[in-house]
């Protein structure tokens, strides 16, 4: 609003100044979208602007002379002809490969990836035998992602959905800021994993660095080696049968359950003393939901 | 049990915020005068027992072994209203009164994961108009 000056800011009231300032002032009240569902709603499962992929429709694309942009252009191309198998080849590290895929998709990467691959995906199931730069999976929807060897640091930040599952160690701040979906770590991994989590399940089988869960509101992380220190508000709490029954079946999938079992585990929760919002917390908590 | 552990309190029956709209039951919620509508077990473990025919239609054709991302998903109370949360619209959606509730929170997690995933999919959902206005690709 720059036909309004400095001093007329100041003279105004706090509300005449929000308003000014091209603000509303009104309370978020945090309320459904009085929207319902409609019980008679057509059968479908995919978005309506998916493509239609097969997934015994297969095809190769080497990556070697081709920019990150190029690549995922061209994986678009291919789901739009049907494949539903991709297998992309010589990725050599590039960075933001195979990001914002909204469908379903069986993609194979032979190689390693730079930083935020796979990001922002919506349903494909991902697997790269290499090894990954930071920020794998950012911000992942739903799907699966499986990584074969080490992931850098930032694994799955943001992620709100699905199963990110790197079979070697990873970096720090693995699943900071996480809102849901399953993040599964075989070795170790580094400082401040968890980091303000507020929903979701991570599983270490190896060790976790300093500063666990750190600032965590919700969520669970399960540890199977070291700990080797829990951060502000971290807490461990009891193992229970459900949480044994769960990480065995998860960890089955990914063949990644240790020969010993799960009872070894450690449970790491969110002490809630940062619960302390002030009255809009319900509000607050949904916009993370 | 699952199904039956809200966060900070324990559940007393399974309609308990449907009849007591207010549901200020909590410390935390009496000190703040509002119903914290998320409060229920996020990390309920869904039994697995009860897919429904088009949940499992639903794993089959995306290739999933379980239910991913809808393991996330439960039913939610919102001015005692059943109601489940999208997260691509940030918002409750509401549960007709003609649907009947099962008389489990497991079972209405399961109708809650396929209300929800039908809403998504079909033409009517918010996030269409959005795509049509906004999108870059």
């Amino acid at each position: 609003m720059a036909s309004v000056t400095e001093n007329e800011l100041k003279s105004m009231t706090q509300e005449e100044r929000v308003k000014a300032l091209g603000m509303t002032s009104e309370q978020l009240t945090g309320r459904s979208m009085f929207m319902e569902f409609d019980p008679g709603e057509t059968e479908r499962f995919e978005y309506p602007w998916a493509p239609k992929v097969d997934f015994n429709k297969r095809t190769e694309l080497d990556s070697e002379n081709m920019t990150s942009t190029e690549v995922n252009n061209e994986i678009r191309k291919l789901m739009n002809e049907g494949y539903g198998t991709i297998v992309l080849k010589n990725p050599r590290g590039k960075h933001s490969l195979a990001v914002g895929i909204l469908s379903k998709l069986n993609l194979i990467i032979e190689g390693s990836t730079g930083y935020f691959g796979v990001g922002l995906i919506d349903g494909p199931n991902v697997r790269i035998n290499g090894r990954v730069g930071w920020s794998c999976g950012e911000n992942m929807m739903s799907g699966t992602v499986l990584i074969e060897k080490n992931a850098g640091s930032t694994f799955g930040a943001a992620i709100r959905g699905g199963d990110l599952v790197c079979k070697g160690s990873v970096g720090s701040r693995t699943g900071i800021d996480m809102k849901g979906g399953t993040i599964i770590v075989g070795g170790d991994t580094g400082a401040l994993s968890g980091f303000m989590m507020q929903r979701g399940r991570m599983i270490v089988c190896g060790n976790a660095g300093k500063n666990l869960g750190d600032s965590m509101y919700d969520g669970t992380i399960y540890v199977g080696g070291s700990i080797k220190s829990c951060g502000v508000d971290a807490v461990e709490a009891e193992l229970t049968q459900v949480d044994k029954d769960w990480l065995k079946r998860k960890l089955n999938l990914y063949g990644l359950l240790p020969t010993k079992g799960v009872d070894h585990f450690t449970k790491v929760v969110a002490g809630k003393m940062l619960w302390n919002y002030d009255n809009l917390e319900p509000t607050e908590k949904k916009l993370i939901l | 049990m699952a199904g039956t552990q809200y966060r900070g309190s324990e559940l007393k029956n399974v309609d308990q915020f449907l009849d007591d709209a207010d549901g200020l039951d909590s410390e935390r919620e009496k000190e703040i005068g509002q119903h914290i509508g998320y409060r229920y077990d996020v990390n309920l473990v869904p039994d697995y027992k009860r897919l429904t025919p088009f949940l499992k239609k639903y794993m089959e054709i995306m290739g999933w072994d379980d239910l991913n991302w809808l393991e996330d998903i439960h039913m939610g109370y919102e001015e005692a209203k059943p109601a489940v949360f999208d997260r691509n619209i940030n918002g409750w959606v509401r549960v007709p009164d003609s649907i009947d509730l099962p008389d489990n929170q497991q079972d209405r997690d399961m109708i809650a994961r396929e209300l929800l995933l039908k809403f998504q999919m079909s033409d009517r959902h918010p996030l269409v108009a959005l795509r049509k206005a906004y999108m870059k690709f």
